[in-house]
């Protein structure tokens, strides 16, 4: 079992400990659905410190990168400025998505998720070898991401020094200073930050935040926060088998510059020519009852499946993202404990900036 | 440490059930099994007069994390539901012994419940 530098903080603050992907993180301290209200009306922290920093270095940085991941770091001008994107293997299946951020044409730095952070570093060094560039996983950084509405000014109060250099940061920009790297971005579609910075610093400023009213929140929350946001999980809405085409993440696929031959690119465009067949909605539930992962979904244009089913406490409804076949819309079914129950197809995201939308 | 009450008796599938003196049972879940379900989103409960045999789910719990069935511990019929649990499913995670009760009904008899202190065996 893994441990991140958080996790004495986590059973002081009685979290429930569960096994995730081999790393021992906290699920809840005592409710998940509170420390979900937590977030979408205050601010809470997450110990995301399991995600791993890769940073590219060299004169071939810009190059690699562009033929690494399928957006175009082409679009990347100004220092910190970040772009999510997925990393395809030759037949345009996702192997893992991720957050890149420019540092400059020789310095690129990357987020990628726990889980597939063995399979991401060998193919990332498969793909680097006939590149100058050096890959330099940072498995000595630690991340906490601080999110709500009340986030950003709470950080500001509880770590002295950020506001000078955090303070200006428009959303997806990211800023720092020395071994603290500090971005304005997320996963639960409220305003806050993601904060890396070194492993022995972390449980210092966690009790710094947690002392400033920053609430711990768990793995729980961080699910159906996402999953409200209309976030894609790895694993979940797409995996080494499926396109970014049929994941509902075309807008994260750069096609535009021919001359960039981005791994996985050719099978993307046969796919294209050819027309993807599914892609990901957003289901609510009319009745009662939870939609849970892999149950059937029914659609006049044929059958498909939940890839992310929950309660969103926010709405006081079930919601779902779920594959099904391109331009279903209206309403559809989904086997639930052997009965079918009726649901509206929607367009993601269900909730932003603490707003239902759907 | 999960909490187990004296004055009632418990099933394997973690419900307890009190002898109401009267010919009728309550019954609910324990806090061994809401704190493992995690937080209550909704509670689908039977009607009065509905009957059940032995071993039909006849409620629902339901949590963020996973739906659960509850099963009718003999022949039964039922005679009051918990309504307070259709606006307020928490309350079988804040008093899952007392006001998050779900359902009472009559029955002959219920064989194979366990004491408290049998019950709280099975939780070490």
């Amino acid at each position: 079992m893994k441990y991140t530098p958080l996790y004495q903080a986590h059973i002081d603050a009685q979290g429930k400990m569960v096994d995730f992907g081999g790393w021992e993180m906290p699920l809840n301290y005592g409710s998940q659905i509170e420390e979900h209200h937590q977030v979408r009306s205050d601010a809470g922290m997450f110990d995301v410190s399991h995600m791993t920093v890769v940073d590219f270095k060299g004169t071939q940085a810009k190059v690699f990168v562009q033929t690494l991941i399928a957006n175009d770091v082409e679009k990347l001008k100004t220092e910190g400025k970040a772009l999510y994107s997925c990393m395809l293997n030759e037949s345009g299946g996702v192997v893992d998505d991720l957050i890149v951020y420019y540092i400059n044409d020789e310095d690129y730095r990357m987020v990628i998720n726990a889980g597939t952070t063995e399979k991401d570093i060998a193919w990332i060094n498969l793909q680097a070898q006939s590149f100058d560039v050096s890959v330099e996983p940072k498995f000595d950084l630690a991340m906490i991401a601080v999110q709500g509405p009340n986030a950003r000014e709470k950080v500001f109060a509880a770590m002295p020094g950020v506001e000078n250099i955090a303070g200006e940061l428009k959303p997806f920009n990211a800023a720092s200073l020395g071994s603290l790297f500090i971005a304005r971005t997320g996963y639960t579609g409220e305003d806050g930050f993601e904060i890396m910075l070194p492993d022995k610093s972390a449980e210092f400023t966690w009790k710094m935040l947690l002392e400033g009213g920053v609430k711990p929140c768990g793995l729980g929350a961080r699910d159906t926060l996402r999953l409200e946001a209309g976030m894609s999980l790895y694993g979940s809405e797409m995996n080494d088998e499926v396109s970014p085409l049929e994941a509902a993440l075309s807008w994260t696929v750069d096609l535009s510059n021919e001359d960039r031959q981005f791994v996985g690119r050719k099978a993307l465009e046969e796919l294209k020519n050819e027309g993807a067949k599914n892609t990901i909605v957003g289901l609510v539930l009319e009745g009662k009852g939870v939609i849970r992962n892999h149950q059937k979904v029914v659609t006049s244009l044929g059958d498909g499946e939940v890839t992310s089913g929950t309660f969103s406490p926010t709405m006081g409804k079930a919601i779902a993202l779920a594959r099904v076949p391109i331009d279903a819309t209206g309403s559809c079914e989904i086997e639930m404990r052997n009965k079918l129950v009726s649901a509206k197809i929607v367009k993601p995201p269900f909730v932003r900036n603490g707003k239902v939308l759907v | 440490m999960s909490e187990v009450r004296d004055d009632r008796q418990y099933t394997q599938t973690h419900e307890w059930i009190l002898d109401n003196g009267d010919g009728t049972y309550t019954m609910g879940v324990t806090d061994h099994a809401q704190a493992l379900l995690g937080d209550m989103v909704f509670v689908e409960l039977p009607v009065a007069g509905d009957e059940a045999s032995q071993e039909d789910e006849f409620c629902v719990v339901e949590s963020v994390k996973a739906a659960s069935g509850v099963y009718a511990p003999a022949d039964l019929e039922v005679v009051e539901v918990n309504e307070a649990l259709d606006d307020a499913p928490e309350l079988v995670n804040s008093s899952c012994y007392d006001d998050g009760w779900l359902v009472k009904f009559k029955a002959e008899n219920i064989e194979d419940l366990m004491s408290a202190q049998d019950y709280t065996e099975t939780l070490d």
